[in-house]
C-alpha cells in the first residue's frame, strides 16, 4: 500500500505493504519486489510473489490492496491475451500500462492499487510505467513503490545512473529493496527479482536470511 | 438476371438454393456502377485518386467530397452509394475513436479493417435491411506495418493490397496500376501516376465530368492523412491529360 | 479542503495515519466525487504585445512527496492553442485525452475550418461544468491561451473544477492565485500591448522563482510557453538562479547574536 491510508481496506482485508520497483537499462527491464503480505500487523504470507506476469514480456509489481490489484491483474491478463490474438503481435508494455490506467481511473473512488507496469516490446525495448493512486499514467526510468518505497527515494534519486548493464541493475534493485524492508514494517522476507528482455524472462531469488548487509551499525 | 423472379433475391436473410445472397451480389453492381477509386502503396506512403463524376454543372466545385479522414494516420474512399459511403466513414471515425480510449494508440489499420468489416458483414445477415451498396478503400500508415491499404467489400470480406482499384474503370485500372514498379515509386511520383490512371480510365463517351479528387499520406505529409494540396493535383491532373494526348496521337 | 477559488485541491494533504495523502474511500454508490492524489501547482500566464506567455514547473506530487519531477502541465491543443493544468494529474492527462478527441474531430471534417482558443475554451468550460453538475468534478484549474489563427487576437482564459471561467490579461492558480496575481498585474496590467517577448519572459521566470521560494509544492525546474500569430512553442525544463547568501549571518530568531 502506498504507505497511506489503512484506513481504505476493508476489515480483516489483505494489504500488500511493500516495497516494489522496476528499472529499465539497455537491454530490457529489471523487476524487484519484497515477498510480505500483512493482515494489520500479522504477516498472512511471508513468501508472496508480487511479480505479476500479464503477458510474455510484461509484468507487474502490485502494492496496494491483494485483492483489487489481483483482479486489476486479472483482466489485463485477460485483455492482452486478447490483444495477442486479435492483433497477431505481442502488445506493447505501454498498452498494458494504458489498460491499468483506465481502470484504476474509472474506479478511483473504488480501488487502493498502485501499480508499476514493466516489461519489454520489440518497438520500444524495456520500459517502465507508474500508475499511483488516482489512476494516471507516469513513464520513469525507473519506478519505486508501496509502503517501503518512501524510505528510499533517497537512495534511489543518490544512486541510479543511465546507461547502465544487467548486473548493475539488478545490485541497484537489490540494494534498494533490502533498504526497503530494512525501515518499512510492511516489507520484508525475501527479495524476487526478474529479467525481463528480447530473450526471455529470468528469475532472481535472494532469501531472507541472505539479504545484503547495507547498514553497518543497528541505530 | 437469372436470379430475378426466383423470390431468392428480396432479401439478405434468404439464400439461393446453390448458397448465393443475391442481395450482395446486387450491392456489388451497385459498386460497379459507381466512380472509378483507385489507391496504391509505395514503401514512404499512400495515395489515393478518386473519378468524381459530377451530375451536375450547377454543384460547387470541390463540394461533396468522396475522400474521408478516418484518424489522423487513415483515410478512406468509397466507390458505390455515397451516402452509404458516407455512412461507413463515420462507423469508420467512431471505431477509430474507440480503439484509441482503450489502448490510448493510433488503431492499427488492420484492426480498423477488421471492425469496418464486422460491421459491413452484420448488414448482410437480416431481412429488415439491405448490404451496403459501397466497397470502401482504408489507407494509411501505422508504426507496426508501415504503410497500407485494405479494401472493404459489400459482403464485409477485406484483403489487404498494395495498389487497388474499385468502381467502374477497375479492370483497366488494375492493369494500369500493375504496370507500375511499386516499390521504387515515390509518394510525389505515385501521386502522378494515380492521376495518370484516373484519366485514363475515365470513359468521357458515357460519363462527361469528373473532378479528380486526392488524397495522400507520407514524408510530405507529416504521417497525416490529407487531400493532396490543390496545386499538385492540378500539375499531376495537367500531366495527366498531357499523357492521355500523348496516346492518342500514337 | 481549502475552497478559495482556483486552490480547490488542499494543499495540507489530508491526514490519516500517515504523512501522506489518501483517496477517499466512500460507501455511498452515488457519489462520486474523490480529492486530488498525485497534484501539479500553480500555473500562471500573461498576455503580451505579440501574443500569450504560460508557465509551469514539472512537479507532480503526491502529498508532500515531489513524486514526479518530469511532467509536463503545459500541452498544445492544435497549433494556435496551448493548455496549462494545475490540479490532479490523473484528471489532466483525461482532459488531454478529451481535448485530443475534439481535435480530431474537427479535422476529420475538413472543412478548412481550425477550431479558436475561445472556442476550445467554450468546450472546456462545458465539459467542467457539466462534470461538477454529476458532482463528479474533473478536479483541476485550467489556464487556456492562444491566439485566433484569423485575426491573430490574443486569448487568455481561467477555467476551473466548478466551471467557473473568466478572462484577463493576467491569470493565476493555486499558490501562483496569492502570489503571483499581484505580482503579474503590476507588471503587465495596461501595458500588455507593449510587453516584448523578453520581457514577458522575465516576468514570468521572477514569479516562478518567487514561487519556488514559497510554494512548498513547487520546483525550480519549470517551461515557458509562448503563443503567437505564428504558432505555439513549449520551452526545455530550465531554472533560474535563487538567492540564499543574504541569510548566512542570521542567528537565532530573536536577540540571539551567535
Amino acid at each position: 500500500m502506498e504507505a497511506l491510508d489503512m484506513n481504505r481496506l476493508k476489515k480483516g482485508e489483505v494489504d500488500l505493504g511493500t516495497s516494489i520497483m522496476a528499472v529499465a537499462y539497455d537491454k530490457g527491464v529489471i523487476i524487484g519486489a519484497d515477498s510480505r503480505t500483512t493482515m494489520g500487523s500479522y504477516i498472512a504470507n511471508r513468501v508472496t510473489d508480487k511479480l505479476t506476469h500479464l503477458s510474455d514480456r510484461i509484468y507487474c509489481c502490485r502494492s496496494g490492496s491483494a485483492a483489487d490489484t489481483q483482479a486489476l491483474a486479472d483482466i489485463v491478463t485477460y485483455y492482452l491475451s486478447l490483444y495477442s490474438v486479435n492483433m497477431d503481435q505481442q502488445p506493447d508494455v505501454k498498452t498494458a500500462a494504458n489498460l491499468f490506467q483506465d481502470l484504476v481511473y474509472q474506479n478511483k473512488d473504488r480501488l487502493s492499487a498502485g501499480i508499476i507496469v514493466a516489461g519489454w516490446d520489440k518497438k520500444n525495448g524495456g520500459k517502465v510505467f507508474n500508475i499511483p493512486l488516482g489512476g494516471g499514467i507516469f513513464e520513469q526510468p525507473w519506478a519505486i513503490g508501496g509502503s517501503g518505497s518512501t524510505y528510499i527515494y533517497g537512495y534511489c534519486d543518490a544512486t541510479w545512473k543511465e546507461g547502465w548493464g544487467k548486473e548493475q541493475t539488478l545490485e541497484f534493485v537489490k540494494n534498494a529493496l533490502s533498504l526497503a524492508m530494512r525501515r518499512d514494517g510492511s516489507s520484508g522476507g525475501t527479495i524476487r527479482m526478474a529479467d525481463i528482455t528480447e530473450d526471455g524472462i529470468e528469475r532472481h531469488f535472494i532469501p531472507g536470511d541472505q539479504l545484503p548487509e547495507l547498514a553497518g551499525k543497528i541505530v | 438476371m437469372a436470379s430475378q423472379g426466383t423470390g431468392y433475391d428480396l432479401s439478405a436473410s434468404t439464400y439461393s438454393p446453390d448458397g448465393r445472397i443475391f442481395q450482395i451480389e446486387y450491392a456489388a453492381k451497385a459498386v460497379e456502377n459507381a466512380g472509378t477509386v483507385i489507391a496504391i502503396r509505395t514503401k514512404e506512403g499512400v495515395v489515393i485518386a478518386v473519378e468524381k463524376l459530377v451530375q451536375s454543372k450547377l454543384l460547387v466545385p470541390g463540394s461533396n467530397r468522396r475522400i474521408f479522414n478516418i484518424d489522423r494516420h487513415i483515410g478512406a474512399a468509397s466507390a458505390g452509394l455515397i451516402a452509404d459511403g458516407r455512412h461507413l466513414a463515420e462507423r469508420a471515425r467512431d471505431e477509430a475513436v474507440n480503439y484509441r480510449d482503450t489502448y490510448r494508440h493510433p488503431t492499427p489499420l488492420k484492426a480498423l479493417a477488421d471492425r469496418v468489416g464486422l460491421y459491413v458483414q452484420a448488414y448482410t445477415l437480416y431481412s429488415s435491411v439491405r448490404p451496403f451498396g459501397i466497397s470502401t478503400i482504408l489507407a494509411g500508415i501505422d508504426d507496426v506495418r508501415g504503410p497500407q491499404i485494405f479494401m472493404v467489400e459489400p459482403s464485409g470480406v477485406f484483403w489487404g493490397y498494395n495498389g487497388c482499384a474499385i468502381g467502374k474503370g477497375k479492370q483497366l485500372a488494375k492493369t494500369e496500376i500493375e504496370k507500375l514498379d511499386l516499390g521504387s515509386l515515390t509518394l510525389s511520383q505515385a501521386v502522378e501516376e494515380a492521376a495518370k490512371i484516373i484519366y485514363k480510365v475515365h470513359d468521357e463517351a458515357k460519363d462527361k465530368e469528373f473532378e479528380l479528387e486526392m488524397s495522400w499520406i507520407g514524408p510530405e505529409t507529416d504521417g497525416k492523412h490529407q487531400l493532396v494540396p490543390d496545386e499538385l493535383r492540378k500539375e499531376a491532373a495537367r500531366k495527366a491529360k498531357e499523357a492521355l494526348d500523348d496516346e492518342m496521337e500514337d | 479542503m481549502n475552497y478559495l477559488p482556483g486552490q480547490t485541491w488542499s494543499s495540507q494533504p489530508a491526514q490519516h495515519h500517515h504523512q501522506f495523502a489518501s483517496a477517499s474511500y466512500n460507501t455511498d454508490p452515488s457519489a462520486h466525487t474523490s480529492q486530488p492524489i498525485v497534484t501539479g501547482t500553480s500555473v500562471i500566464a500573461i498576455r503580451f504585445k505579440d501574443g500569450v506567455m504560460m508557465a509551469t514547473d514539472t512537479l507532480a506530487s503526491y502529498g508532500s512527496l515531489a513524486r514526479f519531477m518530469d511532467i509536463k502541465r503545459i500541452e498544445k491543443v492544435g497549433e494556435n492553442t496551448i493548455l496549462g493544468a494545475s490540479g490532479d494529474m490523473s484528471d489532466w492527462q483525461y482532459v488531454q485525452h478529451t481535448l485530443d478527441k475534439l481535435m480530431l474531430r474537427e479535422q476529420n471534417e475538413n472543412d478548412g475550418h481550425i477550431l479558436s482558443p475561445s472556442q476550445i475554451y467554450a468546450y472546456l468550460a462545458r465539459v467542467m461544468y457539466n462534470r461538477r453538475s454529476k458532482m463528479d468534478p474533473i478536479w483541476n484549474s485550467f489556464v487556456l491561451a492562444g491566439v485566433d489563427p484569423k485575426d491573430g487576437s490574443p486569448f487568455l482564459g481561467y477555467v476551473d473544477l466548478l466551471g467557473t471561467t473568466y478572462s484577463a490579461s493576467t491569470i493565476a492558480t493555486g499558490f501562483g492565485l496569492h502570489l503571483a496575481q499581484p505580482l503579474l498585474r503590476k507588471a503587465v496590467e495596461g501595458r500588455e500591448d507593449q510587453i516584448e517577448e523578453e520581457e514577458a519572459k522575465r516576468i514570468l521566470e521572477e514569479c516562478m522563482k518567487v514561487l519556488f521560494y514559497r510554494d512548498a509544492r513547487s520546483l525550480n525546474r519549470f517551461v515557458i510557453a509562448t503563443v503567437t500569430k505564428e504558432g505555439s512553442k513549449i520551452s526545455e525544463p530550465y531554472s533560474v538562479p535563487t538567492s540564499w547568501g543574504f541569510a548566512e549571518m542570521l542567528r537565532g530568531y530573536g536577540p540571539q547574536t551567535q
